[in-house]
């Protein structure tokens, strides 16, 4: 059914390119999904189902790449023929792993503070705010792509997968003092 | 075939026939059937009128007893009477007796960890209890709407795990009941609220129910219900409520913890009247029956009541901070909160939502039918009835979904709130030289080690080619269909050979075990196994040769050549004919048979209506 050599952004019909109108993107990305969605073939016969499943499936797939900065970077970088292998690369700018360190040592942290949850929002306030100004620095990697704008956009992605991971174990540290109540 | 829904609106259909189908509220106190009549979605009453059907069976000699009296019966024959079985849908044994005081059956300890209810009927397992009321709600749809049913979606709590919900619809199939779609319970709320208001933004649902709780954050847009994130406690409702309050007046009767099963369900049921007393009045007054036959009074007062259970309500609100920060919303950012559940009557509940969210809570809708009428409405779209329907439910899985990894680690495969359907595929290797199985343990939960998360299946991969150590590339791909179901596949990539999965759950029942259920159940109904058997063929054929015949008239001769159109439809006339014998096989096999006959053409309609669907926007992009 939904021509699986398509790349996510032939398949909602946008440009390629690292910005990317989220506004257009959600619209089509429904707009999609009203069409090949399980619920339509509720009715169906198991072939249908099948076929409605995967493209429902992949048009998830494709959303949730190209909705995220991170992933979509990645998915720009195997589009130009570099795969990230995911958190097997890390970066030795020893500056920016430094601040990687202090970071870490914040959230260790914020266990113990009186407003542990306070603590970890602002953490992911600073998180967020610092992945948001990597996604500027991606934008212009990609804008006409030569080999070493891709190999800037492999390290700032690299920082960035570091970013993610921190506030991924911010995710956890909640989640732990949730059950802990 | 919904091959009709594809046709393009303005266009004309094959006369369209109104198809019976129900949504079913299958609660931990009460359930619920509701269907679409003339276009309202209504809860369907028993025949003296009573909507709710208390979600209670009773095993005696002379039958099988659902509803409204079993309910009475209780307190008098609590062994064979069984209450709020949903909370023990998908749970081990073990599971089951650490609820305590609430669960105090006869159980029979077998090699599976799902448990067996010792009753005056013989060994009952959660499932079979949930199909009976199940059956009688279907019997109950069939009877008012006048015909048999072609399927009905049947909700479940939105923080209901794999085991759970495989449980439910295990109790479907067994109560003989095609099911659409397995819809979350807030979700379905969204939907009845959703097409009142039309109003798009984002929206919380607050569901406590009986036994279980489930928040949803979601945005509606045009029609579509996106869910950003779900989360709950499938064992937290107003049973603890209740329970807390049967201990109050334990303490305060001076009433000792080994009372016996009579005395348990009293004192739960005179807690339970209290507690809704509470909701209008400032104060209840409690009379109590004790075991030597004495009386003991007493009173509570809301405030007291509130005190008790205001840890349980706090509960549901850290879950909902949870779901806020997974969504990435502030509460302020939430247009309003819907409450569902008969639960959220009490006044506490309310006055701490609605502060916690700092919006008025919306409970127009009767919160205990709320629910049915979402998923009438929903299987009303999935039948067939609104082809031309804008509606669509983008569902996420509650749960994050990971594999055991060196060390009693888990792996997250498939995070929580994902979008469904989804699939993620991992690699995995071979260690020893020549290995030709790999055992792998599934598991959900959010925590990092095996211990801390839910095991839902162990299962092993056979067939692998023979290779030398770490030659083996055998990518397993886990999915969640949009019943929120697990499904795995495994392939060898280097051969290409597919490796056989053979899943052994955790918590449900095998294929045997239902074949078997599935054949008491027959000879408790009365029912020819056979008979039913070729009925559902028969429909399943009739359904085919419906929607087929349809879209061949619609579009028939503008995608498939002469040749092509010859051979579908001489498949499609052959089943024509085996549909009208008595073997269910045969029909099946003719189904299947025309449905390889036509797969080029459902891709071709699909991959159209693909095409459709993005024009205008980019024709020259998208070529």
């Amino acid at each position: 059914m939904l021509d699986f050599s398509k790349n996510y952004f032939e398949l909602f019909g946008l440009p390629v390119g690292y910005i990317i109108d989220k506004v257009q993107l959600a619209e089509r990305y429904r707009e999609l999904q009203r069409v090949v969605h399980p619920d339509r073939f509720a009715n169906a016969s198991e072939q249908e189902k099948r076929l409605s499943m995967q493209g429902s499936i992949r048009i998830n797939e494709a959303y949730h790449t190209l909705k995220d900065p991170i992933e979509r970077a990645r998915y720009m970088l195997s589009l130009n023929g570099i795969e990230m292998e995911a958190r097997q690369e890390t970066t030795r700018d020893s500056a920016f792993l430094m601040e990687q360190l202090e970071l870490r040592e914040e959230l260790e942290a914020s266990r113990a503070k009186p407003e542990p949850y306070a603590a970890i929002a602002d953490l992911r306030t600073n998180i967020n705010r610092r992945i948001s100004s990597m996604v500027g620095q991606m934008a212009v990697q990609f804008e006409t792509p030569t080999p070493e704008q891709l190999e800037a956009a492999r390290e700032i992605l690299r920082k960035m997968q570091f970013l993610q991971k921190l506030r991924q174990d911010a995710e956890s540290l909640e989640a732990e003092l949730d059950e802990a109540l | 075939m919904a091959l009709l829904q594809l046709s393009e609106p303005g266009q004309s259909k094959a006369p369209h026939q109104h198809r019976l189908a129900a949504g079913i509220d299958l609660g931990t106190t009460n359930s619920l059937v509701a269907s679409v009549r003339s276009g309202r979605a209504e809860t369907l009453p028993d025949e003296r009128g009573r909507h709710l059907l208390p979600s209670v069976v009773r095993y005696t000699d002379a039958g099988i007893i659902v509803g409204h009296d079993a309910r009475s019966a209780a307190v008098s024959d609590p062994l064979n009477t069984i209450v709020s079985v949903k909370r023990m849908l998908g749970h081990s044994i073990d599971e089951v007796q650490s609820l305590g005081s609430l669960m105090r059956y006869r159980f029979t300890r077998q090699e599976t960890s799902v448990p067996r209810i010792q009753t005056v009927q013989g060994e009952r397992s959660p499932v079979e209890v949930s199909a009976e009321i199940l059956r009688v709600l279907a019997q109950r749809a069939e009877e008012t709407l006048g015909g048999p049913l072609e399927g009905a979606v049947i909700t479940v709590p939105a923080y209901f795990d794999d085991a759970q919900r495989q449980a439910t619809k295990d109790a479907a199939r067994l109560a003989g009941i095609r099911v659409l779609r397995l819809l979350n319970e807030p979700t379905a709320a969204a939907v009845a609220y959703g097409l009142d208001a039309g109003s798009d933004g984002v929206h919380a649902i607050y569901d406590l129910g009986g036994g279980t709780f489930d928040i949803s954050i979601l945005r509606l847009n045009r029609g579509v219900f996106e869910v950003l994130s779900t989360g709950g406690d499938s064992a937290l409702g107003g049973d603890d409520f209740d329970r807390e309050l049967a201990r109050w007046i334990m303490q305060q009767a001076g009433i000792s913890d080994d009372v016996d099963h009579s005395m348990q369900r009293r004192l739960m049921r005179d807690a339970c009247a209290a507690k809704e007393a509470l909701t209008q009045s400032e104060k209840a007054s409690l009379e109590i029956e004790l075991a030597d036959g004495g009386q003991w009074q007493g009173e509570m007062s809301r405030q007291q009541f509130n005190e008790l259970i205001e840890p349980l309500v706090r509960k549901t609100l850290v879950t909902c901070r949870r779901a806020l920060r997974d969504a990435g919303l502030t509460a302020e950012e939430i247009a309003d909160v819907v409450l569902v559940g008969g639960s959220t009557r009490v006044p506490l509940v309310r006055e701490l939502v609605s502060g916690f969210f700092n919006t008025p809570a919306l409970a127009e809708i009767d919160p205990d039918r709320v629910v049915a009428i979402g998923a009438a409405l929903q299987a009303d779209v999935l039948v067939g009835n609104k082809p031309d329907d804008e509606m669509l439910l983008l569902d996420v899985n509650p749960l994050s979904l990971g594999i055991e990894t060196m060390g009693g680690l888990v792996e997250k495969i498939i995070p929580r709130n994902t979008t469904i359907p989804v699939a993620r595929a991992q690699e995995f290797t071979t260690f020893k030289d020549g290995q030709t199985a790999m055992a792998v343990h599934v598991l959900q939960g959010e925590r990092e080690l095996v211990s801390d998360c839910r095991s839902l299946a162990r299962f092993e991969l056979r067939g692998i080619p023979p290779m030398v150590a770490g030659a083996a590339r055998i990518r397993v791909t886990f999915s969640v269909d949009a019943d929120g179901l697990l499904n795995v596949e495994a392939r060898e990539e280097s051969t290409g050979v597919n490796a056989s999965v053979e899943i052994k759950p955790s918590y449900g029942l095998t294929d045997e075990e239902i074949g078997t259920m599935l054949r008491d159940s027959m000879e408790n109904a009365r029912e020819d196994l056979a008979a039913r058997q070729l009925r559902e063929q028969q429909v399943e054929a009739q359904r085919v040769i419906e929607a087929l015949s349809a879209a061949l008239a619609y579009d028939g001769d503008e995608l498939l050549d002469a040749r092509e159109r010859a051979g579908i439809d001489t498949a499609l006339s052959r089943l024509v004919e085996i549909a009208r014998l008595d073997d269910p096989q045969k029909i099946k096999s003719q189904v299947e048979a025309l449905e390889k006959q036509c797969e080029f053409y459902v891709e071709r309609r699909m991959n159209r209506s693909v095409r459709n669907a993005m024009q205008g926007h980019s024709v020259g992009e998208f070529e």
